[in-house]
């Protein structure tokens, strides 16, 4: 890597330099290329182990829109309301989703079709994540190389391409807002780092387009909205303040804005939500700085002096005037301005208290210590020695990354799922730690001999046990490092214009005649160093491989157990979509928890109450106030619904341990935060929620209990539930308003038909309402309207 | 008038045959026809055999066969059977075949005529709708006495239903029953159109797979492979599943519960078939097993849950077959691809059958040549970088059972230089790319030559 940068800073050399430089570009090139396959390949072994197929919830959502955008245009899809779900109250998809993953695979595909190549939207789904990996670790290289060189660029965009918690998210089928948004997020911070380092305005302006690429795919857009004015503001307090940095940040906010309330489920939230807040109050500051240093040009030191107090006085006036009214309004908004997700950041128990849909999901729970061993693994060990290396000449790109690292840390350990906004920043200064103790390792072996010659003692190495250090002459990577606090770093392309620009600073790099102190271990010290750098890189290597093929290349709608006769497949889920989708009637409703809404939705093709895009919490209670009540009381509730079909997930049979039991005690929280009569207590013994013997009359009794386990006790004569591992308490009861239609090979989806009103009527009515109309709620009104009744 | 005209014919039928088996979920009639030409001058060319409308809607394939020779060295000579001239209406709206026989029948010659043909959707369950307990029952009628233009001098039905469980059966006398047989006859001297109406109520429980739908799209590559794909909207066409499916009910009473259910399909494939995938739209289906040797493939599918009567399910089987085992050059220097029609599930009715045969782009003068009467027309598809698209025969049918599992051929002409035209597209293609990217690299488009340069 050190030859690769002395190769692509002589470029001012002659011909044989030219070459060289020529020569290692390629090989970065190729290097791109092999990291870019790397990180599309391991994320396979989800479609070589399983099947090429969409992943879980959500991305069967996104799924269904990328269709919908690919059968109706782009102009339909926008409009799109969509009356599938949400019954009855439907949804607006093209003014309430995030639509950059959705173009992004719909524009994808349609290229394709037009060249004739002649793939599902389904394959182009499944592969959209692998390909927007490896657009990822490309752009983890650029960021990198920005900030420490191309050496830590190519070292953290190979570890990027392999890091767990990003694997988990972006594995072939996980088609999610994440997949792309890590690239978008990684790309725009890129783009501002460059402009930071230029001040070209070319990428101030793209910078902004890919803030607007950001903003279209994912609502951790606000991340990028607020770290990067903190990193503005951290440039201005410890006076960095410089016209690029000006460059960098101000037209993003302008541009970037705009462009932001383009997007529908923006619109005007880009400037008046809390969220945004801190980047328009560091956008005033910023151009009260330059103010400040534009006049501090014109004026002599004296007059400055005078003009600062006056300024200092009216200007805090003023400001506190501003913040006054702010707070105000801000006050005056109950959650003060913040959505729930975003308060719940900021204070990590607020979900809890207030918002028990956003505490039911698992990935909005704060990590423990081995997840973060599992996304992260040995890096983070290596961050540490990173953010010294980025200390060490620590210049505006640097300390972007420390502080991206250090928000991200915060962030994580709120919430899992942000584990993933930690990934990058961990790669990059782990990418960086390496590349330099690399450097220094190898270094010491290369230049061992002049130790002889002159000794210099000093200290300050990044490598940790570092003891011994010599000066050597020709240091390249100082060199480098020079230039980048210089800020005119700009040869990441080797067009003669940019050549003409490396010219233009003037400095040719590669001074020979000048002599630099370098520290220079002992070569057996460097000789293990390295050997032990290599171990843990391989130990990485093996975990990575072993989480992308065993721990998340699982689809979740296919289960597999793997027993002494062979590998055993649970398709149930498949088969209960399936079976709904083709015996059932096209505007039936199905009702079920929302975790199975978006599967629904896509695979059955049948409208549902509520689903994952969990917007109205009422309609959710509604839901769960039905499964948590007596079964009369569930189907009125369901019947006013329009409810046809009623789909529990039961894992009692075969262990699966996520089913509808085990969520319930979630469906009676949401329930009982709208509804009081359930109370959470009714469901508890002692406080603990079982539904053996020693269950409630009232958990014994609810509806999800009887659907879950309607004649489950006649399976093996016990009642044996093997996923809580005790015998049910209630055994044989019968159904009276709800009849099984059918239930999945092991039981694990079992859906019922609400019966029509007809069983309360006896003997001589029986034959008419055999023959009475489809819908349940004409046969309502058929009943009330009996005057035998 | 009719009868006059059939007796003009001279033909008189000895004796008749007739045997319906009715233990599969389609109706399978074996004709025996013993006729006599009793005219005294003319020769008889060919033989009417008549159907009732309802039978000729349903009809799916007519055969005949003439034996010739004696007891063991006894062979069967195929006739061709069409449809008889409409101008020679018949009374009730009965439809006549006319079976064309080689040698002409000179007078007062005997001769035996075999009649094999295909009724499907003739069982009508009773009752129509049923739960998972109860075993299905359908009703078969027909007549006792053949129909038949010509007088029959002599004839005997006889019915063969899968169990001895027979609700009831018309008796028209002499009748018997033994078992799962039933005897109508022997009956003397029936007139030209007789017929006699019975109904036979019984059990059947098989597999009444009917598949709504089939699309096979055969895609000849002439780099060496034949891709197949064929989707498939399967339906249970027997009495409908009423009330609660039970699953426990299923799974412990395997025996009684779910009688008439099926849960897995056979398919015979052509044998050396790679790469087979049984899956539908929402994605893979496990439940599948290959099992191949040198004669056939057998590929068993269940499909994602069992059928109930008048459950759907869709689905869609894909192989690839080597293409020397299809494709071949003809005397004329066209190439004609050998494939087979049908539908290779076993033991089920396909109503619409679509075929389409996608030609190598670049072919020309396609004709499909099918030993029955189909409906043919050309279309043009497009796949993998086509630019003028690749020419398709389709090949449509309706009403399609097992014996329409018969070769067909496709003729067309091609010339291998096509085979070149897409390899060389790619490499025109980053030879451009590359020129572009020199291009690039050699221009410098910037409006203001930087102080640099000075």
């Amino acid at each position: 890597m050190a030859e690769l940068e002395a190769g692509s800073i002589s470029m001012a050399a002659g011909g044989g330099g030219r070459l060289r430089n020529a020569l290692s570009g390629m090989l970065c090139a190729f290097a791109l290329l092999l990291i870019g396959v790397l990180a599309f390949s391991i994320r396979l072994f989800s479609v070589i182990k399983y099947e090429s197929v969409i992943h879980e919830f959500d991305p069967y959502f996104n799924y269904r829109v990328t269709q919908f955008l690919s059968k109706s245009g782009i102009y339909e899809f926008w409009n799109w309301f969509d009356d599938r779900t949400w019954y009855p109250l439907g949804r607006v998809i093209g003014g309430t989703v995030y639509p950059g993953l959705t173009l992004t695979a719909g524009t994808i595909w349609w290229l394709l079709n037009s060249l004739n190549i002649p793939l599902s939207v389904e394959t182009v789904c499944v592969f959209t994540a692998p390909i927007f990996s490896a657009n990822a670790s490309w752009a983890t290289y650029l960021l990198t190389k920005e900030a420490k060189g191309h050496g830590a660029g190519l070292m953290a965009a190979t570890i990027l391409a392999m890091v767990p918690s990003y694997i988990s998210r972006s594995v072939a089928g996980s088609y999610d807002n994440e997949a792309v948004a890590i690239f978008a997020l990684i790309f725009t911070f890129y783009l501002y780092v460059k402009t930071l380092n230029t001040g070209s305005l070319f990428y101030a302006t793209l910078n902004a387009l890919s803030y607007f690429y950001m903003v279209c795919s994912w609502g951790g857009y606000t991340f990028i909205i607020n770290l990067i004015p903190m990193h503005v503001l951290l440039c201005i307090v410890t006076g960095r303040y410089s016209s690029r940095l000006y460059v960098a940040y101000a037209p993003l906010v302008v541009l970037g804005t705009l462009l932001a309330a383009l997007v529908p489920v923006v619109g005007f939230n880009a400037v008046l939500t809390s969220e945004h807040f801190a980047s328009f109050l560091v956008f005033i500051i910023l151009h009260v700085v330059a103010l400040v240093y534009y006049i501090k040009g014109l004026l002599t030191p004296r007059l400055f002096k005078v003009a600062m107090t006056f300024v200092l006085t009216v200007g805090l006036a003023l400001c506190l005037a501003v913040v006054a009214i702010l707070a105000a309004l801000v006050a005056s908004s109950p959650t003060k301005g913040w959505s729930g997700r975003s308060l719940s950041l900021l204070d990590p128990t607020y979900a809890s208290k207030y918002i028990p849909i956003i505490a039911s999901v698992s990935e909005h729970q704060p990590p423990t210590w081995p997840s973060y061993f599992m996304a992260i693994n040995v890096l983070a060990f290596l961050v540490p020695a990173g953010i010294i290396s980025c200390f060490l000449p620590l210049s505006d790109a640097s300390s972007f990354l420390v502080l991206y690292l250090v928000t991200s840390v915060y962030f994580s350990g709120v919430m899992v799922r942000l584990m993933l906004v930690l990934a990058p920043a961990v790669c990059i200064l782990s990418g960086i730690a390496l590349s330099e103790a690399f450097n220094v390792l190898t270094r010491s072996m290369k230049f061992q001999r002049p130790i002889s010659d002159d000794t210099l003692p000093t200290a300050g190495d990044s490598t940790p046990g570092s003891s011994s250090t010599a000066t050597i002459t020709t240091s390249t990577k100082n060199a480098n490092i020079k230039k980048e606090k210089m800020g005119t770093i700009s040869k990441e392309r080797s067009s003669k214009k940019s050549r003409k620009e490396t010219e233009l600073v003037g400095s040719s790099p590669v001074r020979p005649e000048k002599e630099e102190k370098l520290c220079v271990l002992p070569s057996e010290a460097s000789a293990m160093g390295i050997l032990f750098l290599i171990m843990l890189c391989g130990l990485y290597v093996i975990h990575c491989v072993w989480a992308a093929a065993e721990a998340y290349s699982a689809p979740s709608i296919v289960l597999t157990s793997r027993s002494h006769d062979g590998l055993h497949v649970y398709d149930d889920f498949r088969e209960s979509y399936a079976w709904l989708r083709h015996n059932t009637e096209v505007d039936d409703k199905v009702a079920s928890w929302w975790d199975y809404g978006y599967q629904t939705t896509a695979m059955a093709n049948r409208t549902v109450i509520v689903d994952n895009n969990t917007w109205n919490n009422t309609h959710i209670a509604t839901v769960g106030t039905a499964m948590s009540s007596p079964e009369k009381g569930a189907w009125e509730i369901f019947n006013s619904l329009d409810v046809k079909y009623v789909l529990v997930v039961f894992g009692g049979l075969i262990g699966y341990p996520s089913d509808d039991i085990n969520k319930f005690l979630w469906m009676v929280r949401i329930g009982g935060g709208e509804f009081p009569h359930i109370k959470e207590q009714d469901y508890l013994r002692d406080g603990n929620y079982r539904v053996d013997a020693q269950g409630t009359p009232t958990m014994l009794n609810c509806l999800m209990y009887k659907l879950c386990y309607y004649r489950f006790a006649e399976t093996d004569g016990k009642g044996f539930d093997r996923a809580r591992r005790y015998e049910i308490g209630r055994k044989h009861f019968k159904l009276t308003h709800f009849e099984e239609v059918f239930t999945t090979q092991h039981w694990m989806v079992r859906i019922y038909k609400l019966k029509p009103q007809k069983n309360r009527v006896r003997g001589k009515l029986k034959l008419k309402l055999k023959s009475s109309s489809k819908t349940s709620l004409m046969r309502k009104g058929a009943g009330k309207k009996n005057p035998w009744q | 008038s009719q009868a006059a005209q059939a007796a003009e014919d001279g033909i008189r039928v000895l004796s008749a045959e007739k045997r319906i088996d009715l233990t599969g979920p389609i109706v399978k009639v074996f004709l025996t026809l013993k006729v006599q030409n009793t005219a005294t001058g003319a020769d008889a060319s060919h033989v009417l055999i008549a159907f009732t409308p309802a039978e000729a809607d349903h009809l799916a394939i007519v055969k005949a066969t003439r034996a010739e020779g004696k007891r063991k060295k006894k062979t069967y000579i195929p006739l061709p059977v069409s449809p008889a001239d409409p101008a020679t209406a018949a009374p009730n709206g009965a439809r006549l075949y006319s079976i064309s026989l080689p040698t002409p029948l000179k007078p007062t010659d005997t001769t035996t005529v075999e009649v094999f043909y295909v009724l499907t959707h003739s069982l009508e369950p009773f009752p129509a709708e049923i739960t998972q307990s109860e075993s299905q029952l359908v009703y078969y009628r027909d007549s006792a006495v053949l129909l038949s233009p010509y007088h029959v001098q002599e004839q005997g039905t006889y019915v063969k239903t899968p169990s001895s469980r027979v609700e009831s059966f018309t008796r028209v006398d002499p009748t018997s029953r033994s078992g799962p047989d039933v005897k109508y006859g022997a009956y003397g001297n029936q007139l030209p159109y007789a017929y006699s109406p019975i109904i036979l109520h019984y059990e059947n429980n098989h597999a009444f797979a009917v598949v709504e739908e089939l699309v096979r799209k055969v895609e000849i590559s002439h780099w060496g492979n034949v891709q197949v794909t064929e989707h498939y909207k399967l339906k249970h066409g027997g009495a409908k599943h009423k009330g609660v499916f039970s699953r426990l009910e299923y799974q412990a009473r395997q025996s009684i519960s779910g009688a008439s259910s099926f849960k897995n399909l056979l398919a015979r494939l052509p044998p050396r078939v790679h790469s087979v995938y049984y899956r539908d739209e929402i994605g893979n289906i496990s439940s599948s097993h290959l099992r191949s040797d040198s004669y056939k493939s057998e590929l068993e599918i269940e499909p994602r849950y069992p059928l109930f009567g008048g459950w759907h399910c869709t689905f869609t089987i894909g192989y690839g077959m080597p293409l020397q085992d299809f494709l071949f050059e003809s005397a004329d220097g066209r190439r004609f691809a050998n494939l087979t029609f049908g539908c290779p599930l076993l033991n089920t009715v396909v109503d619409n059958l679509t075929i389409k045969v996608v030609l190598p782009e670049g072919s020309k003068s396609p004709q499909a040549v099918v030993p029955f009467e189909t409906e043919q027309h050309l279309e043009t598809s497009y796949s993998y970088l086509d630019v003028v698209g690749r020419t398709t025969v389709v090949i449509k049918k309706k009403n399609v059972v097992g014996e329409h599992n018969v070769p067909f051929q496709v003729y067309y002409e091609f010339s291998p230089i096509f085979m070149l035209a897409e390899p060389l597209m790619l490499v025109t293609a980053v030879l451009l790319f590359f020129a572009a990217c020199i291009v690039y690299l050699h221009t410098d488009l910037s409006i203001a030559k930087s102080q640099a340069s000075s």
